[in-house]
């Protein structure tokens, strides 16, 4: 049967069931991170360094010790030594060693029997530094008299001779660049720079972690990938992985930042010197953003060569990024490789460097590294439509990829929906509004690679036929109901008949986390296996009851049936009859499938928005906007659209107002959601969405990832409507109120 | 034999060739051939890439099967957020 005609035939893809866990967090049963808590269990507390560079002459914990309450502390002494590569880093971001790499960094720890007990005795600590020069700009931590973060850490990709606060290098393209530009009627080239902006989640990070002198330890978490949270401690703490138990609790958002470990191996270490007491760490807010990983800060120089129909000829880019004290954190790789992916160019080059600044341990941030190659690069497309007069949707019409164009990063696109997403957007009624005094229109497309990775996942099937799926994968925007649609439609029973839990590290093989887009992809793929396992075995059931070949056996509607008239005539045999009879059939039915999944569909989007700039202010509203994005075949569209929503919301607040602010002492002057500012719901419109639906090749239901690519447009939407706005380009985000309004009054 | 294609920072360890031909069935058979013919590339290799089999992001998949005429790309490594 063809694939379209199989489509038509869903019966529970594409509809919009309640949640299955809308109740529980409506109602505040659901349990966050911060919500556990153990018998006899003692607070955690962290000193951090308040300068961004300096060497840790003496820490002194003897008051500390002595006040009542405090069960144990912990530095960097108690932890083990010889550690390597990205181990090491773990443990160095963990607590730090000799030297203090950023504001922040932790250097100490204590243990009490209450929160309060625990912070009185951080103040007790004395620790005395020696201040050490610093650097936080990435154009400046280039530079070769820039203060040194790490003497020799470039990696093997460094030429020789570039400074070394530049770790890694890359350099990739085709084509002939110089005959591409010549042959171009216009060539554009500027710089952009984006800042670190944080993941800015709602639910600061929180863990309890207990462990034995024996070597044995649990661990309750907020996490998106429980197994990188067991890995990672293990590593820091020298455990063997499998005596670590990881259970995470429901998530109130990651994007990326609840991927890796920052403090948590220290309760885990405060735990062991106090007996094995489980010790509770919760971060404030001024702690995430100060010592959890934002993105990386970009400065990016691009040049692009267009005829006067808007044919592309050329592009180049050079990007620096840095991702903080420590080496490979930067999305450098990721951001080349998406700065040009909308685009069939001849010819392309790219340049990247990864630079270490006193800045914290960057951690991915949803399509790490797209969104400040979509800003550069659809900026600069953007200036060039105007200088050319041309419709920015048209030409990224007459450009954009499609099935068999040689992408800019070298692979051959499959099947992809770019150009489907441009189409849908240039129909919108959207499009259609007159645009009054200071208001201005933006155009931007992204793009996200997506992602497969580790999987392992079971299904069971209980005595009244209803199903469980054991996921390892934490549900942050609604994963389990589109599991649950999924194994639904395969097995052919009710949706409400399927509950899926997400669990602990001990129930399934090796998860990746919730990141690449590949929860819905990946595990609805392996659960659609298990599925397939399960019927063939309950097929078996059926076969055996009716003394014919299980080969004879079909399996649909949530029965087993005859294959046909020459099988026999048998009544069907449903799910809840082989689940009820299972025990004496032959045992518990099952379905497993494990696998390293590759071959994600990619992701692409378009947005457009509408916002008017207060010529008095600087202030842009958001008037309307637009999301369209391929997600190649919508399980749950409820869930899609608020994947896009909440990445637009994202990027909507990066382009106009979030920052790291650092001080001429190198510390973080905006550590709190007062003064980081991120969109809130008065400062948005209802968000509109298209879902356009070009199905992969690669999953039963053609799904696509869709968490990631929406971040990437708005930054250039935003740029480029403010710019239709004001006439004013601006280049450096954020474009904040002073910023516009500076660019304003230059002309008056 | 199949023809693999590497990123341009890659030539320092390959005596500038950009794309090598190797004999391999799956992805992680190609990338030990690479080593075997091109030892620099080990740490390279060894640090993390991500491959392209046929337009497919095949990153950590090793057991992914490739034929002789197989368009095979080995990019920079790729993590989600």
């Amino acid at each position: 049967m063809a694939k379209d005609e199989l489509i038509n035939k869903f019966k529970y893809i594409g509809t919009r069931p309640n949640r299955p866990d809308g109740l529980d967090k409506v109602t505040g049963r659901a349990k966050y991170g911060a919500d556990f808590n153990a018998p006899n269990m003692l607070h955690a507390a962290v000193l951090r360094s308040p300068h961004a560079h300096a060497r840790i002459v003496k820490i002194d914990t003897s008051k500390a010790e002595a006040l009542s309450g405090v069960k144990a502390f912990v530095t960097r002494a108690d932890f083990p030594t010889g550690l390597k590569g990205e181990d090491f880093y773990l443990q160095e971001n963990t607590i730090a060693g000799d030297r203090a790499l950023y504001d922040g960094h932790a250097v100490a720890a204590i243990a009490a029997t209450s929160a309060l007990a625990a912070k009185d005795a951080i103040k007790l600590i004395e620790v005395e530094y020696e201040i050490l020069p610093h650097v936080t700009d990435v154009d400046e931590a280039m530079q070769s008299d820039a203060p040194v973060i790490r003497e020799g850490a470039q990696d093997h990709s460094v030429p020789e001779g570039l400074p070394p606060n530049i770790v890694s290098y890359m350099d990739f393209g085709h084509g002939d660049l110089e005959a591409g530009f010549s042959e171009a009627d216009l060539v554009m080239e500027n710089t952009y720079k984006t800042e670190a902006a944080h993941q800015g989640y709602i639910e600061p990070h929180a863990c309890v972690g207990q462990l034995g002198q024996d070597g044995k330890g649990d661990m309750w978490i907020c996490t998106q990938g429980q197994w990188f949270i067991r890995k990672m401690c293990a590593a820091v703490l020298g455990l063997e992985a499998s005596q670590l138990r990881v259970t995470p609790s429901e998530i109130g958002g990651g994007f990326g930042g609840k991927t890796t470990i920052f403090s948590e191996a220290l309760s885990l270490a405060l735990s062991r010197k106090a007996g094995g007491q489980p010790v509770k760490l919760v971060m404030t807010r001024s702690e995430v953003l100060r010592a959890t990983g934002p993105t990386a800060s970009a400065s990016m120089d691009v040049k692009i060569g267009m005829k006067k129909n808007g044919q592309m000829t050329a592009a180049s880019a050079v990007f620096r990024m840095q991702g903080g004290a420590f080496p490979g954190m930067a999305p450098t790789g990721m951001a080349l490789e998406c700065a040009f992916a909308n685009y069939h160019l001849p010819a392309v080059h790219h340049i990247g460097y990864d630079v270490l600044s006193n800045r914290p341990k960057s951690a991915a941030y949803r399509a790490p590294g797209s969104p400040m190659a979509a800003f550069a690069v659809e900026s600069l497309v953007d200036e060039m439509c105007r200088e050319l007069n041309l419709d920015p949707i048209d030409v990224r019409l007459l450009n954009g990829s499609k099935e068999g164009t040689k992408s800019s990063f070298g692979p051959t696109f499959r099947k992809i929906g770019l150009i489907e997403t441009l189409e849908a957007a240039k129909s919108h009624p959207n499009l259609n509004v007159e645009l009054g005094p200071n208001q201005g229109r933006g155009i931007a497309s992204g793009f996200w690679m997506n992602h497969g990775g580790e999987t392992s996942i079971s299904m069971a099937l209980g005595e009244d036929g209803t199903v469980t799926l054991s996921i390892g994968t934490p549900d942050i925007g609604g994963s389990r109901a589109s599991m649950a649609l999924m194994v639904a439609e395969t097995l052919g029973i009710p949706y409400e008949d399927v509950r899926v839990n997400v669990v602990e590290t001990g129930s399934l093989g090796v998860n990746e986390p919730t990141h690449g887009s590949r929860a819905t992809f990946a595990i609805g793929k392996a659960a659609v296996e298990a599925c397939n396992e399960a019927i063939k075995e309950m097929c078996q059931r059926a076969a055996n009851k009716w003394g014919i070949d299980q080969e004879a056996v079909d399996w649909f509607d949530g029965a087993a049936h005859p294959a046909g008239p020459n099988a026999g005539d048998f009544p069907p045999m449903t799910i809840k009859e082989i689940g009820r009879r299972m025990g004496r059939t032959g045992g518990p039915i099952s379905g497993h499938h494990a696998t390293t999944f590759g071959g994600a569909g990619e992701s692409f989007g378009t947005h457009v928005v509408d916002l008017e700039v207060d010529p008095e202010t600087g202030r842009a509203t958001i008037l309307r906007y637009l999301v369209v994005q391929d997600a190649g075949r919508a399980i749950h569209p409820s869930y899609v659209e608020g994947q896009f929503q909440g990445g637009a919301a994202q990027g909507i607040g990066w382009a106009l107002n979030e920052e790291y602010i650092y001080g001429q002492d190198g510390r973080l002057q905006n550590a709190g959601f007062l003064d980081y500012r991120v969109p809130v719901a008065s400062d948005l419109p209802m968000i509109d969405t298209v879902i356009v639906e070009v199905p992969s090749d690669s999953h039963p239901f053609g799904v696509r990832g869709v968490g990631e690519t929406g971040i990437a447009p708005p930054l250039p939407a935003i740029a480029n409507a403010i710019a239709d706005a004001t006439g004013k380009r601006l280049r450096h985000l954020p474009i904040s109120p002073p910023k516009v309004l500076k660019a304003i009054k230059e002309d008056s | 034999m199949a023809e693999v294609n590497l990123w341009s920072g890659l030539r320092q360890f390959t005596d500038g060739e950009l794309v090598v031909k190797v004999k391999a069935e799956t992805v992680g058979n190609m990338l030990d051939e690479l080593i075997s013919i091109y030892p620099n590339l080990e740490p390279v290799i060894e640090a993390g890439v991500s491959v392209a089999v046929d337009g497919e992001l095949v990153a950590g998949a090793d057991h992914t099967p490739i034929k002789p005429e197989s368009e095979i790309f080995l990019l920079q490594q790729f993590k989600g957020g």
